[in-house]
């Protein structure tokens, strides 16, 4: 490792946190666009959250005098960092992750862990019976998602027996399984659809925040700087669980089958790079659709009991059988 | 209910589960609801202290404004209450023509309540949905009365405004804009199974508790009491029309009283309603809309009026109820008193509650269609300590038979 590879490191780990932020933030409002669409309302300007996290910062921050103050103002930071260094681990369209090496798939799912604690410890420490309701059910919602989630991760680890995500995106899964793995594929790949509303606490699994029921809970008594950075944290973590969906499942690019001409970079064809990335951003645009949008108009609030047995049998079993057919494939 | 593994959560006065300030206390194990109890009078406005120093006829504006959602039950009380105090007939075309905007505001009101119940648990997209269906009738009666809510229709005697041939036709039009729509509330109020999932077996009345409680209108119903004013007492023009009570088993449901129920009763009010506007413009008689067209005499004919009288209507939410009295030589409404349907069901809380999630409080909070502004009419404060006073059945119950003993002790 030479001292330009490191200088360019550290230029990419300063640019990065940036456009995660903006990324996350323009696929919300996306996801706030489309799925008024779908509900029949004209809803917000795609720029509507940029103007809402502005706004945010701009007020007033308030402690509630029962809150620890600092957990209280701890819990944002932690719930926006951890997303931000997952991005670092993260191969990002084209290009591999900046800290390839140094980190593998288990340490993004335990970054992903994060910002969901950080919330309930938030919750908790805001002294208010709403929140600490909500900061319960986030517990018991991210212990149920987590355990699909780490399936469907591991049984895709399995197949490439390593846990490096640069080495899993550089061949598609797909490629590597027959017609029985790719059923049990499939099975993974609705299971990891599942989790996504979940990790992102949409409806239905919302329950945390519930605002018919618990008024915003965990962030009822939040407000300002603090709540603004729960919500860049939220927009980030939407960039990051599409980016990881990606990595495991679709990590295609368009210069594979197509090799682009003009001129080159460090030895990559400018051209191809563009168009790649443009890909990557379009698959996250259908994977929040799908997987965020698409759910939250179509479906209820559960209740935290059958969210949780939702995860815990239905996709578990759903995961488990998946990891089966794609494992006895091998063996066969 | 001091154990130590149960906590308190206040919900209210001011909270998302309600629209309207109001309060109940619960009392929570983990997330299971052990005891709730109601704390009403949060939003007292003193609109009878404000009826009673202004003639009846400027009344009825005031009376539409107890609720925004229910304004034509308020005002519809309200003259009926008067024209029995002041012994006025309204004319027959009047009755019909009241008797469609109460059945037009009846769908309004549970089109309206399909789209609330579906945003309390979490579902949007039918809110959305239900609202903009809804603007289809509010259309219309701003077609009729000139106004969207608040319609400023009846009169001490009659209603103000005609509902003429010419109006047929768009009153026709929307009614099979709606029928052509039910098929859709249904398949997504009773057929969708995440709503399913939130309200079969949730927030359930017996009917045994239905009748104890005093519940009234689509709450009760749904749990499989017979109980309609329109039937039991009627007014207006329902003397004339055929109709039947809304119960769950006349369709082949269940009388669970769940919220599944009061949603299929309210659901089959609708189609209910479409057919008594069909009925009563049907059947609408010729002649005058109003029994004194001149207001300076109808006026003095109420100040010199003597009486007491009562309004008993079937609100979109059940029963309610006003009562006037009005004095000889006195301008004044001397005495007027609101009781609507939320009062009654308010007690219907605690059973429906009772062993229900946090999750469930929102609809079931929802499921009886509260209106507090509708309710909140009376508060015991004592003026001298500030202190305010909740009155216990069994203290109501004593002071009641205080003065019944103290009255007969009076007597010679």
């Amino acid at each position: 490792m030479n001292f330009e590879e490191w200088t360019l490191r550290l230029l990419v780990i300063l640019v990065l946190p940036f456009i995660g932020i903006f990324l996350g933030l323009a696929y919300k409002g996306f996801d706030r666009k489309i799925s008024a669409m779908m509900q029949s309302r004209i809803g917000p300007p795609l720029r509507q959250p940029f103007r809402d996290v502005k706004k945010l910062f701009m007020k007033e921050n308030i402690i509630p005098d029962h809150a620890v103050a600092w957990v209280f103002h701890g819990a944002p930071l932690f719930a926006l960092i951890a997303p931000l260094v997952a991005l670092a681990y993260l191969p990002l369209g084209p290009f591999e992750p900046v800290m390839e090496g140094y980190g593998d798939l288990i340490l993004i799912l335990y970054l992903l862990a994060i910002p969901a604690v950080a919330m309930a410890m938030g919750g908790l420490a805001s002294g208010s019976p709403y929140a600490t309701v909500g900061a319960q059910r986030e517990l018991v919602l991210m212990m149920s998602y987590e355990f699909p989630l780490a399936i469907a991760a591991v049984t895709i680890a399995w197949k490439y027996e390593s846990f490096s995500l640069a080495a899993i995106s550089q061949t598609p899964v797909w490629s590597m399984v027959g017609p029985m793995g790719a059923l049990g594929l499939l099975l993974i790949a609705l299971g990891l659809f599942a989790v996504l509303p979940g990790e992102l606490s949409k409806v239905p699994f919302d329950q945390a925040e519930a605002e018919t029921e618990l008024g915003g809970g965990l962030f009822v008594e939040y407000s300002g700087r603090n709540l603004g950075v729960f919500y860049l944290a939220e927009a980030v973590k939407m960039v990051v669980v599409g980016a990881l969906l990606i990595a495991l499942l679709f990590p295609h690019n368009i210069s594979q089958w197509y090799s682009f001409g003009g001129p080159e970079l460090l030895g990559v064809s400018v051209l191809g790079t563009v168009a790649d990335v443009l890909f990557f951003l379009f698959k996250l645009l259908i994977i929040i659709y799908a997987g965020v949008s698409l759910v939250r108009v179509a479906l209820a609030r559960f209740q935290i009991d059958k969210a949780s047995y939702f995860y815990w049998v239905p996709m578990t079993l759903l995961g488990l059988l998946g990891t089966v057919l794609v494992v006895m494939e091998g063996v066969i | 209910m001091s154990d130590k593994n149960t906590y308190q959560v206040p919900i209210g006065p001011i909270h998302p589960a309600f629209k309207e300030p109001f309060m109940v206390n619960f009392v929570l194990d983990g997330e299971t609801i052990v005891d709730a109890e109601a704390h009403p009078g949060m939003n007292h406005r003193g609109v009878e202290f404000m009826g009673m120093h202004r003639n009846p006829l400027k009344v009825i504006p005031l009376a539409e404004r107890i609720c925004g959602i229910c304004s034509i039950v308020h005002q519809h009380m309200f003259t009926t209450a008067t024209e029995h105090a002041a012994g006025i007939e309204p004319t027959e075309r009047a009755r019909y023509i009241r008797t469609i905007l109460a059945e037009l505001e009846r769908i309004h009101s549970h089109v309206l309540w399909a789209g609330v119940a579906a945003h309390e648990i979490g579902f949007d997209t039918h809110l959305h949905f239900t609202w903009k269906v809804r603007e289809r009738v509010m259309d219309l009666l701003e077609y009729i009365t000139g106004n969207r809510v608040n319609y400023a229709m009846w009169t001490i005697g009659g209603v103000n405004r005609d509902i003429t041939k010419k109006m047929y036709p768009k009153i026709e039009d929307t009614l099979l804009y709606y029928e052509s729509l039910y098929g859709k509330l249904e398949d997504i109020f009773l057929g969708d199974t995440s709503i399913r999932l939130r309200t079969r077996n949730v927030g359930i009345l017996t009917e045994e508790d239905a009748l104890r409680l005093c519940g009234v209108g689509p709450t009760v119903r749904a749990s499989g009491v017979r109980k309609d004013v329109r039937i039991d007492q009627p007014y207006a023009a329902y003397g004339d029309l055929d109709l039947d009570y809304v119960i769950p088993s006349s369709f082949g449901y269940e009388n669970t009283g769940d919220v599944f129920s009061k949603t299929l009763v309210r659901l089959k009010e609708i189609p209910q309603s479409i057919d008594l506007i069909r009925q009563c413009v049907d059947g609408m008689p010729d002649g005058d809309i109003d029994s004194e067209p001149r207001k300076a005499v109808l006026i003095n004919k109420l100040k010199k009026a003597d009486g007491e009288g009562i309004g008993r209507i079937e609100a979109p939410r059940g029963e309610a109820f006003h009562y006037v009295r009005l004095e000889g030589g006195m301008e004044e409404v001397a005495n007027w008193k609101v009781r609507a349907s939320t009062y009654n069901n308010l007690t219907t809380y605690r059973p429906m509650f009772m062993g229900e999630q946090i999750a469930d409080i929102p609809i079931i909070a929802a499921c009886i269609d509260p209106c507090i502004g509708c309710m909140d009419r009376a508060e015991v404060v004592d003026v001298r300590s500030g202190e305010r006073k909740h009155f216990s059945h069994e203290e109501l119950h004593r002071l009641s038979v205080e003065k019944t003993k103290m009255l007969l002790g009076g007597l010679p």
